[in-house]
């Protein structure tokens, strides 16, 4: 993959907008089978502009009002926000009070930057494929929970283009939700609680609920590779210090084992002892638990998550600092994402020049209309499989869509 | 309701029909009454059921709730006063019919204001709390079904199926097996609070609730529901007003209880600032009496302190004048500048006797404000001693006022409750000054003394969560000069 740079972006977008966006696919997610009126025309889209100009409030007619605009524009970032009682773009002209956030998709953004304090590979920014475990882990621990604890069918994930991944629920009843209930919802998924300060960030109770149960057996399938072998969290003293701080007699094993993996076997002996003794003061039974969770459990920001106006990144959009588009991960193939084959703009706008040159020397009197073009040029780059992803989680949402109205008119006993 | 001109005609229905229309000894008031009926038995039903909602909060005070004691003496008042509380006895119509209009009538006094509202909506929780804990199991499904609530309880099947799950999903369980718990399927977002804190099995969008839990989700829609119903009824209100049949009856209820604001200005000026040290230690409420000790030893109180207090000394008489003078002097042995008291502290002070911004007239906070708002942390010393101190530190407290050791401990049965600082110092004043006879003698014989419920205040804390506090203190001695209204 070519490096990206990020000066050439305005030529790249314009070209990315104009040819490879897929219009037809996105529009078809927001307009919802068009069963609610004006659904699309009332959602707020944000467009980032080329320095840091950032507006609000725009919406859209319909798909080719939609490109129009965005070819116009070239945003360099498009967030999705909520579906409004009135046309964003007019909300000036509505008394004051009436403009209000009705429905949105219930969304999760989980940010690498949040286990700074328990990755030893990379900070801030940066990702490597060490720590990208903790990315495929969140996402089968949160996926789990979003599909067999809440029953929600419509959940799109989507790579955030740098450093984490976003997660869409969108199915019709949960777009609804409020705000209380979404809030609701994150807490039950969250376990790891406290900033710098506080050492011990899981606490268990005696009784363990299924969700954590359930979570504790997907991170016991990655832990030895990612926590002992990868990230290798007891390596050495700078490293087993902080585990040290959460069970201290064990210094001396520590030190007279070879490696991190012998060192995790001393430690879960010691721990299943205070498993058989509870009534002890200084532990609770599931040390050994606390420690894997507060190294490998999903972090989850409740703001974004929460807040029914709140605005995310859209999918598709391009990450101005590393030009990587924001595309769908296939959750038959979580364990095989790699961030980094991710395509760059350049990369496919580079591929498309490509192909449209041997298309060139190849044919020769075709008049194909632009849009003729377009459904084919996406196809034709490496963007392809991530649109059949995403046209596959559309397929899903129709399909539903289907059967809710097959059952209103049977009970209507309309024919 | 019609209060219209129609000529009166009691509604007489033949007896299947009559048990028809109220199936059950308990509901949730979904649907206001339609008959009609005299105006005397409207007085009448209100009055009955303000009787019976005071009954509650009394017991609630007296008694920690659901134990044998509170449930016996509150069924017999629910006996008395004729109003339902059983099923399967004989001839509850009446009853039932009696519950379900004086519970409207008595939203048109209570939706008034935000203080009224909370304490009917108190009541009636704890009302139908105690209805349902008495309900028989087989009529729970009947009961939640005719309410229109989306609860089913599961087959055995599916319970067997799920046994484990549920029983290390739910904290209100115990033991390992379910036996003959009835577990109940929700829509998981009707269960916010049992899910969110994780306490509740969830699977495929359905909590799976043991029947303790869900008596909590019932009572909050009911809260939910009633609240939005007060705030409904209030915009109504001016056109039942102005019914001058009703008006006074509808003004004289919502005045008995939760009392007055103590923003009144009848008392202004008769105090003087050298007074105040000893009314500190003869009238004032151990909270005042706290933040004033701590005035004058430190020569600053805190934000929140400052308000309490200031706001109490405006309520018993202080003038604005008198407030600028008196924290000025003590804030300047502080070591203050004169200066920068004048600039940092007299406009808030000028601004609580709403010579300021918006003007607002603000009024001194009543208990229960006190006691949910704001607790106090490290260097404060507002609050409530009975609510935010230690026992133990409270026990001590009490000893330096000279209480006697058998007053710092039961809760006497007076079935009386106190809820503001400034009706603490009317009523002590009106004691000392010799207002009325004295019929006991009190253990102190000049200054009447609180008696807390050390017990209870441990049990505040869980209280506290469902928005159950009443201020548990009594006076003793001094139950007779709380007219009851009749």
């Amino acid at each position: 993959m070519e490096t990206f740079d990020p000066t050439e972006l305005p030529e790249l977008l314009k070209l990315y907008y104009r040819r490879l966006f897929p219009y037809s696919q996105y529009y078809r997610w927001l307009n919802y089978g068009g069963v609610i009126k004006n659904y699309f025309q009332h959602r707020e889209f944000s467009f980032t502009l080329k320095d840091d100009i950032y507006i609000r409030y725009q919406s859209f007619n319909n798909q080719s009002d939609l490109e129009k605009e965005m070819q116009k524009m070239n945003p360099y970032k498009i967030d999705i926000g909520a579906v409004y009682s009135h046309r964003p773009n007019q909300h000036n002209t509505v008394k004051l009070g009436a403009f209000q956030a009705q429905e949105k998709e219930l969304v999760f953004d989980i940010d690498m930057t949040d286990y700074d304090d328990v990755r030893r590979c990379c900070s801030s920014a940066d990702i490597c494929p060490k720590c990208w475990t903790l990315m495929t882990m969140a996402i089968r621990i949160i996926d789990r929970a979003l599909k067999e604890d809440f029953g929600f069918k419509h959940r799109l994930w989507v790579y955030s283009g740098r450093r984490g991944v976003h997660c869409w629920v969108c199915d019709e009843s949960v777009r609804k939700l409020s705000s209380a209930v979404r809030s609701g919802i994150v807490e039950y998924l969250s376990l790891v609680k406290g900033g710098q300060d506080v050492k011990k960030k899981v606490h268990l109770s005696e009784k363990i609920h299924p969700f954590i149960r359930k979570s504790i057996n997907i991170i016991k399938k990655y832990f030895e590779e990612y926590a002992l072998v990868n990230q290798d969290i007891l390596e050495n003293k700078e490293s087993w210090d902080k585990i040290l701080a959460l069970v201290p007699e064990i210094q001396q094993s520590f030190q007279k084992s070879h490696n991190s993996l012998q060192r995790w076997e001393h430690l879960k002996k010691v721990a299943s002892r205070y498993q058989n003794n509870i009534k002890n003061d200084k532990y609770g039974p599931w040390l050994e638990w606390e420690i894997m969770l507060q190294y490998c459990f999903p972090r989850l920001d409740i703001n974004v998550s929460k807040g029914i106006n709140h605005l995310l990144k859209s999918p598709f959009s391009v990450h101005p600092k590393t030009g990587r588009i924001s595309v769908p991960i296939d959750l038959q193939k979580v364990d095989q994402f790699d961030p980094f084959t991710v395509p760059t703009i350049s990369f496919i706008c580079r591929e498309l020049d490509a192909i449209s040159t041997n298309e060139e020397e190849k044919e020769e009197n075709e008049a194909e209309s632009d849009v003729k073009h377009r459904t084919r040029d996406y196809k034709k780059t490496s963007l392809a499989p991530y649109v059949k992803v995403f046209e596959h989680f559309l397929e899903n949402l129709d399909k539903s869509r289907k059967g809710e109205l097959l059952k209103k008119s049977d009970l209507q006993k309309d024919f | 309701m019609e209060f219209s001109g129609r000529k009166w005609r009691k509604l007489r229905l033949a007896g299947d029909q009559r048990n028809a229309s109220y199936p059950h000894c308990l509901q949730f008031y979904l649907q206001p009454p339609s008959e009609n009926i005299s105006l005397i038995e409207f007085e009448n039903l209100a009055i009955d059921r303000v009787k019976l909602l005071k009954s509650v909060e009394n017991l609630g005070v007296s008694y920690v709730k659901g134990t044998e004691q509170y449930q016996s003496k509150l069924e017999s008042e629910l006996r008395k006063l004729k109003f339902s509380y059983r099923e399967n006895l004989e001839d509850e119509y009446e009853p039932r019919r009696r519950d379900h209009i004086s519970h409207f009538i008595l939203r048109l006094a209570y939706c008034q204001s935000e203080e009224l509202r909370r304490w009917f909506i108190q009541q009636e929780m704890d009302l139908l709390r105690f209805r349902f804990s008495i309900l028989p199991k087989d009529k729970i499904q009947d009961f939640l079904k005719d309410s229109q609530l989306q609860f089913e309880a599961i087959s055995d099947e599916e319970k067997t199926l799920r046994e484990q799950e549920i029983v290390a999903s739910s904290p209100s369980l115990s033991g390992l097996k379910l036996g003959f718990e009835s577990i109940y399927k929700i829509p998981f977002a009707d269960a916010l609070d049992l899910f969110r804190g994780r306490k509740v099995y969830l699977e495929d969008g359905f909590a799976y609730v043991p029947l303790k839990d869900i008596v909590a989700i019932i009572l909050n829609e009911f809260r939910a529901k009633l609240s939005k119903a007060l705030a409904l009824t209030a915009r109504s209100l001016p056109a039942v007003q102005s019914d001058e049949r009703l008006q006074p009856l509808l003004n004289h209820l919502s005045h008995s209880y939760t009392g007055q604001d103590y923003s009144t200005q009848g008392n202004v000026g008769k105090i003087s600032l050298d007074q105040i040290d000893l009314l500190s230690t003869k009238s004032f409420p151990p909270c005042m009496r706290q933040l004033h000790k701590a005035l004058r030893e430190n020569h600053h109180l805190r934000h929140g302190g400052r308000m309490q207090y200031g706001l109490f000394l405006k309520g018993i008489g202080l003038t604005l004048e008198q407030a600028l003078q008196f924290w000025k002097q003590e804030f300047i042995k502080g070591k203050m500048d004169p200066d920068k008291f004048d600039k940092g502290y007299s406009y808030n002070i000028r601004h609580s006797f709403g010579k300021e911004g918006k003007r607002t007239d603000y009024t001194p906070f009543s208990c229960l404000k006190i006691i949910l708002s704001n607790p106090p942390s490290q260097g404060d010393y507002h609050g409530c001693p009975f609510r935010h101190s230690d026992p133990e530190l409270l026990k001590q407290k009490l000893q330096s006022y000279k209480i006697s050791p058998g007053g710092i401990s039961q809760v006497d049965d007076c079935g009386f409750s106190l809820n503001h600082p400034n009706q603490f110092f009317c009523e002590s004043q009106r004691i000392l000054n010799g207002g009325k006879d004295i019929k006991k003698e009190p253990i102190q014989p000049e200054t009447p003394q609180p008696k807390p419920s050390v017990q209870k205040t441990k049990d505040a804390s869980s209280a506290l969560a469902s928005l159950n506090s009443s201020l548990e203190m009594d006076m003793e001695g001094l139950e007779d000069y709380f007219s009851e209204d009749s």
